[in-house]
C-alpha cells in the first residue's frame, strides 16, 4: 500500500489522459495524491471546440479545468510551478531539480508518477521528466521512491521493452472520462471527432477506448 | 473572439501606431504533429512581449486576414487571421483557427506586458 503518490508533469491534463485511472485508483483507496503542474499549458493550440478560449485565457481557463478533473480523479493538492508552456527544457536544470528535490523531501512519496524521459514524445514532458528522474536520485536509496514512468513514443516497446506496470482501469473509467470531459478547451476537439468517427486512422479510436481500460507504465530503474 | 470585422481590426491597429507596444507573435503546427502523422516536422515559433513600434499597420485580403507592421527597421507579418477580440485592457487579440478550432497563427498587441 503506497503512502503518498506524488505525480509530476508539465501541462494540465497529462495527469487525466496518461493516468487519470491510476490516480484515481490510488485516490479511492485513500492514498493523498500531490500534482506537481510546472506550466498551466498557457501556449496549447486546442482552444475548444467550438473555441471558447483565447491565447491569453487559456491559462486561466485550464487552471480551473484542472481543478474539476483533480476533484473527479481525487488529486487533492495541486502544486504549480509557474513555468511557462514550451520552456521547460531551457529553464536551467538545476534549479528545477533543486525546486523538485525540496518538494520531495517535504512531501517523502512513496511513488512518483512522471514521464519516461527520452520517451514522451513533448520536449516539455522529456525535459521535466528528467529533472525529476535527476531529484530523486538525489535522494538516498532508502528513501527514493518507487517510480512509474510514463512513455509513449513510438519507439517506447522497442527500445525500453513491454511496460512492467500495465494497471487495469475499467472500473474508474467514469471518473477517468469525467476528468477528460473537464479538460474541455483540450478535450472537445477529440471527442467531438471520435463521436463522429471522424479519425482517418482506425487506429486512433480503438487507442481511445484502451485509453479508458488500461494504463501503463515502466518502472525506473536508478542503478 | 469574434470573426475579423475589418475596420474594426484596422481602427484598432491604428490606435497602436508610433507608440512603444508588446507583441505576441506565433504559429504553430502542433508539438505533436510528428507523433500523430499529420506532418514530418513540428513547427512553431513564438515572441512574447517583443517590444515594438510601427508607423504602419495595415489589414488586408478577404479572409482568412493578413496583418503587415512596417517598423522602422523591418516587419512584423502574419497570414491566416480569422478571429479577433479587443479585451477589457485594450489588448488587440488576432488569431487564426482552423477547421477544429484549433489556433494555428496569432498576433497580438498590447500598451502593457502580456501575462506570463
Amino acid at each position: 500500500m503506497e503512502q503518498h503518490v506524488l505525480v509530476v508533469f508539465p501541462h494540465p491534463d497529462d495527469e487525466t489522459f496518461g493516468c487519470g485511472g491510476t490516480i484515481a485508483q490510488f485516490a479511492k483507496s485513500g492514498v493523498p495524491v500531490t500534482y506537481i503542474c510546472a506550466t498551466m499549458g498557457q501556449m496549447g493550440r486546442n482552444m475548444g471546440k467550438p473555441f471558447f478560449a483565447t491565447r491569453e485565457s487559456l491559462p486561466n481557463v485550464r487552471e480551473a479545468e484542472l481543478a474539476e478533473a483533480c476533484q473527479a480523479i481525487g488529486i487533492q493538492q495541486v502544486i504549480n510551478l509557474g513555468l511557462r508552456d514550451k520552456t521547460v527544457e531551457f529553464e536551467d536544470p538545476e534549479l528545477l531539480t533543486d525546486r523538485i528535490e525540496q518538494i520531495l523531501r517535504e512531501i517523502r512519496p512513496s511513488l512518483v508518477l512522471t514521464h519516461y524521459p527520452g520517451y514522451a514524445v513533448h520536449p516539455d514532458h522529456n525535459a521535466l521528466g528528467e529533472v525529476t528522474i535527476r531529484a530523486i536520485s538525489r535522494l538516498s536509496v532508502q528513501d527514493r521512491p518507487v517510480v512509474y514512468a510514463h512513455a509513449f513514443s513510438h519507439d517506447s516497446l522497442d527500445v525500453l521493452g513491454p511496460p512492467d506496470i500495465v494497471n487495469d482501469i475499467t472500473a474508474l473509467s467514469d471518473l477517468k472520462l469525467a476528468a477528460i470531459r473537464a479538460h474541455k478547451s483540450q478535450s472537445q476537439g477529440i471527442l467531438a471527432r471520435i463521436a463522429k468517427g471522424q479519425f482517418a486512422e482506425q487506429s486512433f479510436e480503438s487507442s481511445f477506448s484502451h485509453l479508458l481500460e488500461s494504463e501503463s507504465f515502466w518502472t525506473y530503474n536508478f542503478s | 473572439m469574434n470573426t475579423i470585422n475589418k475596420s474594426s481590426v484596422q481602427s484598432a491597429l491604428d490606435s497602436f501606431l508610433n507608440r512603444e507596444v508588446y507583441l505576441h507573435l506565433e504559429t504553430t503546427n502542433g508539438a505533436y504533429a510528428v507523433h500523430t502523422q499529420q506532418s514530418n516536422m513540428s513547427v512553431g515559433a513564438y515572441i512574447r512581449n517583443g517590444r515594438i513600434s510601427f508607423g504602419r499597420g495595415v489589414i488586408t485580403g478577404d479572409g482568412p486576414y493578413r496583418v503587415g507592421l512596417k517598423l522602422e527597421l523591418g516587419w512584423v507579418y502574419a497570414e491566416g487571421l480569422t478571429d479577433f477580440e479587443i479585451t477589457p485592457e485594450g489588448q488587440l487579440l488576432l488569431a487564426g483557427h482552423d477547421q477544429e478550432g484549433r489556433l494555428a497563427v496569432a498576433l497580438e498587441l498590447s500598451l502593457s506586458p502580456f501575462k506570463l
